[in-house]
């Protein structure tokens, strides 16, 4: 009875939460609302038997994604301005989106049940692939291209937005002088990256792996950005660089090495593969959160000043 | 009714409420948000679809390609908010630009 009604109200809230993301009139609202949105549905992953996904999703979806939405407020207008004029318009925006509901909703109910999925054919091979968490075999043994392509996908997302907004935002003065939030970030310092390496280490056996602790570590780097002198990374510096292609080049090795010796790209040997994922995970970790930290635009939103004025 | 059906409904509502909220609103913000919501719609029916098996272990499978989307829909999100903030930039400085122009000339 009581997992009825909670996951009874999961399923209505979130839906219910996304309507006033997008209906607040204020920004910061909405952005806070949209944050809750993320922690409910981090629960609703919980309550599917998704704990992997759970943990990225409160470290990545809700707190790196409600970082940048709030930083992004900075710099733009408290209220939309449309948003007085379309008052009366939000009946035709639930009938819209109860219709497309339906429709989408008996797709899906109308598939079969019978189906078994994958689940058995990856439990069968889960003893070749050198893990013994199933989604971490999915990920970087099954399925290793995705992984491998996710990894450019997060390179180019970082060049294009380091692209159009070259210059870093120096860290303010003023954030030195404050002791309390310098004294919080180390505090927090050694759980963090006890934390993290935790993850890549208990990702072979359980919930967890290279994208949770990306996610931790670069959730500790806004922190550190937003309380001490440290600025976002610079893509100019050479360290960062290479940094940025530990996680890409050594996956590219592991995957090209197996074709010299007969093999096909990306075949592990199940004596090696344990180890070799393991490698490839570390070097994923700093790529994916030094890429995470350069999303981050820096501690202070810059003010255009306006050129003409003296 | 399994717990899976309530999830699936209800991340068919949140992809249709973010869809039209992305047509109605013309502001950038506004519409990063819908997209997200979209996203993050369209990764609950996945996840609730791992469970319709009915024994045993959910399915890894969507699980594994529910994490890469949420890595990649940071991603985006991340350039959205980068292209927004340049566009801002520009346009505060076209502005500025065009409203000292008449005073100087």
């Amino acid at each position: 009875m009581m997992d009825v009604l909670l996951d009874g109200g999961l399923a209505l809230s979130l839906p219910f939460l996304a309507w006033l993301v997008l209906h607040t009139e204020a920004l910061s609202q909405a952005v806070v609302l949209f944050v809750a949105m993320g922690l409910m549905s981090a629960l609703a992953w919980a309550r599917l038997e998704a704990p992997d996904i759970a943990l990225v999703e409160a470290a990545v979806g809700t707190g790196l994604t409600g970082a940048l939405l709030m930083h992004t407020l900075s710099w733009t207008e408290e209220t939309t301005p449309e948003s007085h004029t379309r008052a009366t318009r939000w009946v035709w925006d639930i009938l819209a989106a109860s219709a497309l509901t339906g429709v989408l909703g008996w797709a899906v109910l109308v598939l079969p049940t019978d189906s078994k999925g994958l689940g058995p054919e990856v439990a069968a091979r889960l003893a070749d692939s050198g893990v013994e968490h199933p989604v971490t075999a999915v990920l970087l043994n099954f399925r290793g291209y995705d992984t491998l392509l996710e990894i450019a996908v997060l390179l180019v997302a970082a060049l294009g937005a380091r692209a159009v907004n070259p210059r870093t935002d120096r860290p303010s003065l003023e954030t030195e002088d404050d002791p309390l939030t310098g004294e919080l970030f180390r505090m927090m310092t050694p759980a963090v990256l006890l934390l993290a390496g935790y993850l890549v280490w208990v990702g072979a056996h359980g919930p967890g792996g290279a994208f949770q602790a990306g996610a931790i570590l670069a959730g500790g780097g806004v922190v550190a950005i937003l309380t001490t002198r440290m600025g976002t990374p610079r893509m100019s510096s050479r360290r960062v660089r290479w940094a940025l292609l530990t996680g890409p080049l050594l996956f590219v090795a592991v995957a090209v090495a197996p074709l010299f010796t007969g093999g096909r790209l990306l075949e592990f040997t199940p004596r090696l593969a344990g180890t070799l994922i393991f490698v490839v995970e570390l070097a994923l970790t700093v790529t994916i959160t030094l890429v995470l930290l350069m999303f981050f635009p820096g501690a202070r939103p810059p003010k255009v000043e306006p050129e003409g004025t003296p | 009714m399994s717990s899976w059906v309530l999830y699936a409904l209800s991340g068919m509502a949140m992809f249709s409420v973010g869809l039209v909220g992305l047509f109605a609103h013309r502001h950038v913000v506004k519409r990063i948000l819908a997209s997200n919501i979209m996203g993050s719609g369209v990764l609950l029916v996945l996840v609730a679809l791992a469970r319709r098996v009915p024994s045993g272990a959910p399915d890894p499978i969507p699980h594994a390609l529910v994490l890469t989307g949420i890595v990649v829909s940071v991603s985006s999100t991340a350039l959205g908010v980068a292209l927004a903030r340049r566009i801002s930039r520009l346009q505060a400085a076209e502005s500025d630009s065009a409203r000292s122009r008449p005073e100087g000339s």
